[in-house]
């Protein structure tokens, strides 16, 4: 909420309820609680040997920058200026056109002018003008060019930690200008100076050490794995095996750690670990690479990389023949556009086939990793498995293309097939709200600290305001995803925007549909609620 | 203010070469050196540019994707939008180029009926950047037959088509009203919208209203001011063939009009018009989505610091080894 | 002329006007896109807007539940209270319907019959300014509570896991 100042007497009436239209070259930041993450503490800084170490809040005055901040900001301009072509191209050509600028979940809950895409690049573009162009060097202000102060920065820092690296507005740019590069390369460079957020170094850390984010240590998984099954066993009557760490097996599964440690990514969890008995997948888990997201990928392309090696090299390490992964957003992105970049070539794999069909994952013969909608897809249209779609019923469910599966992989009929293959209700928000299209939750790119939470509702408004509407009119009450940081940013915003609408995973639905041999009748769902009789079925809670 | 200073950018632009061609007589001036200094800026800066772009590495492989993509066999891939072999590519980077399909995407949805989609709103923004961008290529194309000798048939036939309403005579080309009605609602635009206006530099208006005023001394000369056209082509064969020649018995408004073309050039390379050289080499469009089939290489890649299994067994090792979990070293 | 008459044939000019004296306290450009952007998806700051602001003015001339006037409230300052506003600017948009009416009825009466006309109006208006106002504080208590709650949902799922330990290591 905005604090005002005590005013005097005389001015309390002198309130201008219109804001100054202004110049969008002069910085002017304020950091409000609610509407920044805070900062790194200095413990993970330090575990990860990052530039500037020191404690630090965005909300201070002084930043303990360091005496030559600037140099070294304008250095790492240039070197990333010479390392990615898409940073040089998407600072020179962008004409202005403005299409991009109502596509931002930013912009259109906000209002706010720095929220339009092309303006937050600009940000950053004004600063390259004035450095490394003859026309901003020449010309300044006039050429669009404007000089890096700290106060600059600081707006770097609160527009570019204020964009979720969601790639809506790259699918309506002529060009494709992408601002999650121009976001990254932001990050980078504020990484420079060492003024990055605590809801990304820590999971990092924390990923690096122990692997995976919530710096479980590999005991603990066991441990958790262990509940899973256990629970499992009383809602099914099997007793479910899950092998960790195991080598020789065929497959390595590697899942955002969310998932056996939040809710409601837990009950994905179960539906994994369900299917994968039914099935006999000749499978392990790994406690080294026991994490599939990548917060590295928020910070810089180093760190992003550091983390990812241990998906390799645990595979290899294991032995395993290909590796499957959960359900996860910026996961995805990461190992299908990057991974075998960073740690690549997989020689020592083999091109994934499925055991029980028998098809060939050609479209990941080189990094030899399926995505488990894939894997599920290819199960269900081959009568793999036995299903009791009615006990969905409760739910009238739609689904959320999550940004990344979605604009990095076109990853859109495969969990779509899943849904209809285990569920009778199913209805799919407008179709300008999802596919390619689809907005953002506004709290990826490691902005779903709950500290920062006023701006995630107002960057989650255009997403609930669609659930909103196949709610009204369809009854929907199930938001289907892909994405742990959907799972976990979700709720609360529905819980705001749209009561009455829960979340689950794809492979939630699976689990609860999936007749198991052996298993006893059941009678509650995943989440321990008692299935509704087929009377009943089509009533919305 | 950046809009009146563009304004008087121009004006200065155009007053300098009225004085100079029309009243002073520096013709050798704007007529020759001016164009050829103009060319070679264009020339040198444009290729410079497009060179730095085309050997910037592309270290990741980073498509926007705007498709199914191509997984199991049953399920139908966009072949254009998720491109997988180099002809969706081609298709991809060709429905981009020629007709602005990301532009074309802004689509809106009626307000009673969100399921259904209708044209409306934003789809302006893609008409005006086609006519525009359109008429500016047909122009140039007929402006070809100034600089060869004879002017090729197919330039002929486009000229005739463009001048399809023989009306007035000279015949009104099509394209030129076109092109100023474009002019004017991409310069309304940034005037009236007030998004736009918020974010446009004085470069914006800029670009604007110097093919503006090129188009329009162009009309100018054509229907007010006769030149002699014959001239302008001995002329303008004169600057192809190194030969140049001092056209005589035409009026300051061609030179005018020379001029604000060598603006244009010289400005080129250093604005966002390169736009025009950029689109086929943006990353997001113009790379398959094939990157879990085939292996990108990062050109700069260099080794990161890792924990390896063994450090983190190192660490855990007493807990693992209690818990029964399997462990490298004992 | 009755003034309730009136106003419910100006209807549509009066919430005009309402309607641009609410943008007006946004930045220029997103007023704009605010008032010129019809589609609801695209425009859901908008769409509540318009459409609350409607139901508002008519319970201000007919008797309505009060449900519907605070559900009207719900949408409209559900998006206000996160939106970087004071709560004295976030409710603002109440009083300025006063403003618009005074604006529109003053052209066509005057003297003490517009004042007479006016107060009853006034009154009510008053009284949505103060639900509006326990709307507000009910929104920015949601805010806090969900951001409670989503921290709650994962010490749950701690302490769950917690228990199941203390109950696997008794075994």
């Amino acid at each position: 909420m905005a604090e005002e100042k005590l005013k005097k007497p005389e001015e309390m009436f002198d309130v201008s309820l219109t804001p100054e239209a202004g110049d969008w070259m002069e910085p002017a930041v304020s950091f409000r609680k609610g509407t920044y993450c805070y900062g790194a503490p200095l413990k993970h800084q330090r575990y990860l040997d990052l530039p500037n170490q020191r404690e630090w809040q965005p909300g201070d005055a002084d930043w303990k920058l360091p005496p030559d901040w600037k140099e070294t900001i304008l250095e790492g301009m240039e070197r990333l200026i010479k390392r990615h072509r898409s940073f040089r191209l998407f600072l020179d050509i962008c004409v202005r056109c403005g299409a991009c600028a109502d596509k931002c979940h930013f912009f259109i809950g906000s209002g706010d002018p720095k929220n339009m895409p092309v303006l937050r690049a600009e940000l950053l573009r004004s600063v390259y003008r004035r450095y490394f162009t003859p026309e901003g060097r020449i010309f300044g202000r006039y050429a669009g060019a404007r000089d890096l102060t700290e106060d600059v920065l600081k707006e770097w820092f609160y527009y570019f930690f204020q964009c979720t690296e969601c790639r809506r507005c790259s699918v309506y740019c002529p060009y494709g200008i992408d601002t999650c590069e121009i976001t990254m390369m932001a990050r980078e460079l504020l990484n420079l100076v060492g003024c990055n957020i605590q809801w990304v170094i820590e999971p990092a850390s924390n990923c690096f050490r122990t692997g995976n984010h919530l710096g479980v240590p590999p005991h603990a998984f066991q441990e958790t794995l262990g509940f899973a099954l256990d629970e499992l066993k009383d809602l099914t009557g099997i007793a479910i095996e899950a092998p960790i760490n195991r080598k020789g097996a065929e497959v390595l599964f590697v899942a955002p750690s969310a998932d056996y440690f939040a809710s409601p990514h837990w009950y994905t969890f179960l539906g994994y670990l369900m299917l994968f008995h039914e099935i006999g997948l000749d499978y392990t888990w790994s406690t080294y690479a026991s994490e599939g997201g990548n917060f590295g990928l928020f910070h810089s392309m180093e760190l992003a990389k550091r983390l990812n090696a241990k998906i390799y090299a645990e595979a290899k390490r294991l032995k395993v023949k290909w590796v499957l992964g959960g359900e996860c957003g910026h996961m995805w992105r990461t190992l299908h556009q990057y991974m075998d970049t960073f740690n690549g070539p997989a020689d020592f794999l083999e091109e994934p086939v499925s055991p029980l069909t028998g098809t060939r994952f050609e479209n990941a013969r080189s990094t030899k990793m399926v995505h488990i909608t894939e894997f599920t897809a290819d199960l269900l249209y081959h009568n793999k498995l036995k299903l009791d779609k009615s006990r969905n019923d409760q739910w009238k469910i739609t689904f959320h293309d999550s940004c990344n599966p979605a604009r990095a992989m076109g990853l859109f009929e495969e969990p779509r097939y899943v849904i209809r293959q285990t569920c009778n209700h199913f209805y799919e928000m407008p179709e300008n709200t999802i596919r390619e299209k689809t907005f953002c939750c506004g709290s990826g790119a490691g902005l779903g600290a709950d500290e920062n939470m006023e701006i995630r509702l107002r960057g989650g408004l255009p997403r609930a305001n669609a659930v909103k509407y196949v709610k009204e009119k369809h009854g929907v009450n199930m938001l289907a995803c892909i994405c742990a940081i959907d799972k976990a940013a979700l709720p609360p915003l529905l819980e705001y925007w749209v009561p009455g609408v829960g979340v689950c995973g794809v492979h939630e639905l699976l689990g609860n549909a999936l007749v198991m041999k052996g298993g006893q009748e059941r009678t509650t769902n995943l989440r321990g609620e008692p299935l509704t009789p087929p009377d009943e079925a089509t009533d919305v809670r | 203010m950046y809009l009146s200073y563009s304004i008087i950018l121009i004006l200065i632009i155009i007053g300098f070469s009225y004085v100079a061609a029309g009243l002073l007589g520096c013709r050798v001036l704007l007529g020759i050196i001016v164009p050829y200094a103009a060319g070679t800026i264009f020339v040198v800066g444009f290729v410079y540019r497009v060179i730095l772009w085309a050997r910037s590495p592309v270290p990741f492989h980073i498509p926007a994707v705007c498709g199914q993509q191509i997984s199991l066999p049953w399920i139908k891939s966009d072949k254009i939008e998720s491109p997988h072999t180099s002809w969706g590519v081609v298709s991809r980077m060709v429905l981009e180029v020629l007709l602005f399909r990301s532009l074309f995407r802004n689509d809106r949805v009626d307000i009673n009926k969100p399921e259904r989609l209708i044209y409306g709103g934003n789809r302006w923004l893609w008409l005006g950047a086609m006519i525009f961008h359109w008429s500016l290529l047909v122009i140039l194309l007929r402006h070809l037959r100034f600089f060869i000798e004879p002017a090729p048939g197919c330039i002929e036939v486009l000229q005739s088509i463009d001048g399809f309403f023989q009306w007035p005579l000279p015949a009104l080309y099509v394209t030129n009203i076109f092109i100023f009605l474009a002019l004017l609602y991409l310069f309304g635009r940034r005037l009236f919208n007030p998004q736009v206006r918020h974010l446009s530099l004085l470069s914006d208006y800029f670009a604007l209203l110097l093919i503006g005023s090129i188009a329009s001394t162009g009309i100018l000369m054509r229907h007010f001011y006769k030149v002699d056209l014959m001239q302008i082509k001995r002329f303008s064969l004169g600057i192809l063939s190194f030969d140049p020649v001092t056209p005589e018995g035409i009026g300051t408004i061609f030179y005018v009009h020379l001029f604000l073309v060598s603006v244009l050039f010289a400005y080129f390379p250093f604005s966002k018009l390169m736009h025009m050289g950029g689109v086929l080499l943006s990353p997001t469009r113009n790379l398959m989505n094939n990157s879990r089939m085939k292996r990108h290489i990062n050109p700069w890649d260099y080794p990161v610091k890792v924990h390896t299994y063994e450090e983190y067994e190192d660490e855990f090792r007493a807990a693992m080894k209690e818990v029964g979990l399997p462990i490298e070293k004992e | 002329m009755d003034i309730k008459d009136f106003l419910a044939q100006k209807r549509e000019v009066v919430l005009k006007r309402w309607l641009e004296l609410i943008l007006d306290t946004y930045p220029a450009d997103a007023a704009n896109f605010l008032r010129l952007e019809k589609d609801r998806f695209k425009n859901p700051v908008g769409h509540v807007l318009t459409q609350g602001t409607g139901i508002l003015y008519d319970a201000l001339l007919d008797e309505k539940d009060p449900d519907d006037i605070k559900k009207a409230l719900d949408d409209i300052i559900r998006v206000l209270a996160v939106q970087d506003l004071m709560p004295s600017q976030a409710i603002a948009f109440v009083f300025q319907l006063k403003q618009a009416i005074r604006e529109e009825a003053g052209q066509a009466i005057c003297g003490q019959d517009l004042f007479d006309a006016l107060s009853h109006y006034e009154v009510k208006i008053d009284t949505i300014a103060l639900c509006a106002f326990d709307v507000y504080a009910r929104c920015r208590e949601e805010v806090h509570s969900v951001r409670s709650s989503e921290i709650k949902t994962e010490r749950d799922m701690a302490i769950r896991l917690l228990n199941m330990l203390k109950r696997s290591e008794k075994q």
